[in-house]
């Protein structure tokens, strides 16, 4: 809530308005997507596709009143804020490599090893360089997690190669 | 009477020691996620829906209070400590309990806190006891076209009036409500935006949606914008026992706090931050000691967080006897009941009185182990503040691949969950909420099903949702809601 430092004009950043486009995009693909609902003439007034249509048109809307927003650089303090620290891509790209590698591992390796290699780049995201220390934590971890979650609760959590020796 | 008789039959539901040891668990864990940055009750709580299909529902909700209640004081804790405030409710907090702990007050600001925290909760508890069957009464004459018009307030209130922009709030309840209408539509039985996949035909989860925003959202943004490990850790410093002056100047603000949070918290639009700024505002005007606020005066810790605690009682009101969730905690709460097919709302007295009543009588018990967790125990809290960074998010992703990954071990639900992480960090860099996306993906079907009822009733004729007059002063509030900052801004021009 603190007074804004710049006069209201033309925003110089374009992130915003991007999004605000963006929403208008998804607006549109939901309205897409309601035309294809199949509606049985006996529900024709108060059918499956009248809340999707009210969503649609909502999107639709405020997606245009925030690039509207945007235009008129009144986006609000965490504007200039948000855009004027550069996004670290080195930290971003290795949590990325982490998220990617789970996806891909873990119906192979099983939830254990999967999980340690996510926790082992999340913790290089942010700085660590302990790879022995980082990864023991990260085994002790998601073992006693998985034996927690399967022996516990008796929630499954996939098989796997560590997982079918316990 | 009545209210009495049943509340004792809730202790001696909530007394058993296996509960006891739930309301216990709950109490621990909670406190441990508040202290945590980055780590929430909405979150835990979602984490821990599996176990619905495991344990009996008494249980389950004993569980999830304690860790509601346990997250309100663990997140002061980290507001004094940590000057990071851990839940957006304890933001006031940290202005002034940051500010005494640097003065070498920090165990006197988690001291009111602490105590503040219990008088409010417990007052609120009481208020949440005698309140709760006097809405019921209320509520059983809503029809379809109340409960209806009452959404869209609760849903104006909660996404647009809450938060720092009407627009984006707005934009985030309606993608919430998309959310919520993928799937089969259960009257009709169309599917509606499965885009052809079999995963989507029973919808999306909520876990996977408060995992994917609170956890991976929130990773992904500290991880890119480096805001991590920059904080210092201020050591506890002084006595855990208040002078007679702290007693004498904290315990007004505890009850001015409890009776702004409590009647707040409980209309249908809730929400911890207006109560705690408010209370914030009342104890800078009332002060013999204006000039002590922003140098940590102990009424602007005291004021807050019984207002924040009371508030989160009040939250439990609309919760129970409406089957309205106005916090994204209690819409997850919410998706609970259901997975237990059963549907808060006014009859949710009356068939299920040993849940409701055991759940209530577990808040009164679990403040009494909070206060003693969080005063007598506050050293062991402290050192879970000084986790590492790269060790605490490795962990938060961890457990948020359980979470996913343990509902149907399907790889899809995984990319599903990063998918939604990926919105999340856009909507953190965008300064969009998280909780309207949470409670209208819960709160939007419901409304659609008695949007749909009411118009079934009246045969297709929409103005029904204005010629009955408690429907009409509902929808009306929502406008007045919407639009009363607009015009008070141009009035004031």
């Amino acid at each position: 809530m603190t007074p804004r430092a710049r006069a209201p004009g033309p925003s110089r950043n374009r992130g915003p308005a991007f999004v605000g486009a963006g929403i208008v995009l998804f607006g549109l693909v939901v309205l897409q997507q309601t035309t294809q609902i199949p509606v049985s003439p006996l529900y024709s007034k108060v059918g499956p596709t009248i809340f999707p249509y009210m969503v649609a048109a909502a999107l639709v809307a405020l997606g245009i009143a925030l690039i509207v927003q945007a235009w008129l650089g009144q986006w609000g303090e965490t504007d200039a804020d948000s855009d004027a620290a550069p996004v670290d891509g080195q930290s971003l790209g290795w949590l990325a490599l982490g998220l990617v590698l789970n996806v891909a591992l873990i119906d192979f390796l099983g939830f254990v090893i999967a999980s340690t290699i996510l926790f082992v780049c999340t913790a290089r995201a942010f700085g660590s360089r302990q790879w022995l220390r980082d990864t023991s934590i990260a085994l002790a971890l998601a073992l006693l997690a998985y034996l927690g979650f399967a022996k516990l609760l008796g929630i499954s959590i996939g098989a796997g190669i560590l997982e079918g020796i316990l | 009477m009545e209210t009495l008789d049943a509340l004792l039959q809730g202790f001696a539901v909530a007394l058993t020691p296996v509960n006891i040891l739930w309301a216990l668990a709950g109490c621990t864990l909670g406190t441990a996620v508040g202290v945590l940055p980055g780590l929430g009750p909405a979150l835990t709580i979602a984490l821990l829906l599996p176990i619905t299909f495991k344990v009996d529902a008494t249980a389950a909700f004993i569980l999830f209070a304690g860790i509601y209640y346990g997250a309100m004081y663990g997140g002061s804790t980290t507001s004094i400590l940590l000057n990071t405030p851990g839940e957006s409710a304890t933001i006031v907090t940290a202005l002034e309990g940051n500010k005494m702990a640097r003065r070498g007050r920090a165990a006197a600001a988690l001291s009111t806190a602490a105590i503040g925290s219990f008088v409010a909760g417990t007052i609120a508890t009481i208020g949440l006891t005698f309140l709760a069957p006097v809405v019921v009464e209320f509520a059983l004459k809503f029809g379809p076209a109340e409960y209806f018009s009452l959404m869209v307030l609760a849903f104006v209130t909660v996404s647009a009036v809450l938060g720092s922009s009407a627009l984006r709030g707005l934009t985030c309840l309606f993608f919430g409500i998309w959310l919520g209408l993928i799937g089969i539509d259960l009257q009709t039985g169309q599917p509606r935006f499965t885009f052809g996949l079999v995963e989507l035909l029973d919808g999306i989860n909520v876990i996977i949606v408060a995992v994917g925003l609170f956890a991976v959202g929130e990773t992904l943004y500290l991880a890119a914008r480096h805001r991590f490990g920059k904080d210092e850790v201020i050591p506890m410093t002084g006595s855990l026992w208040m002078t007679a002056e702290d007693w004498a100047r904290s315990w007004k603000a505890w009850l001015r706090g409890t009776f702004i949070g409590f009647p707040i918290g409980a209309m249908p639009a809730g929400g911890a931050e207006v109560p705690t700024f408010l209370s914030y505002y009342i104890e800078k005007k009332l002060s013999k000691k204006p000039e002590e606020f922003g140098h940590g005066a102990i009424e602007g810790v005291a004021g807050p967080e019984a207002a924040n605690n009371a508030s989160a009682a009040g939250v439990l009101v609309p919760m129970l006897t409406l089957g309205l969730p106005t916090s994204a905690t209690a819409a997850i709460m919410l998706s609970a009941f259901q997975s237990y097919g059963i549907n808060p709302g006014p009859l949710l007295l009356q068939n299920q009185p040993q849940l409701v009543w055991g759940l209530i009588a577990s808040l009164y018990i679990g403040n009494v182990m909070l206060i003693v967790l969080n005063l007598p125990l506050v050293g062991l809290w402290v050192k879970i503040l000084r986790i590492p960074a790269p060790l605490l998010y490795g962990g938060i992703l961890v457990f948020a691949t359980i979470g996913t990954y343990g509902i149907s071990q399907s790889w899809i639900d995984l990319l599903l969950l990063y998918a939604i992480g990926a919105i999340g960090y856009l909507m953190r860099r965008y300064d969009f909420p998280a909780a309207p996306v949470i409670i209208g993906m819960i709160l939007g079907p419901l409304a659609e099903q008695e949007f749909r009822r009411a118009m079934t009733i009246s045969q297709g004729d929409p103005t029904v949702f204005l010629t009955k007059p408690l429907s009409a002063t509902l929808l009306a509030l929502a406008l007045a809601a919407l639009a009363g900052p607009h015009l008070y801004r141009a009035l004031k021009r």
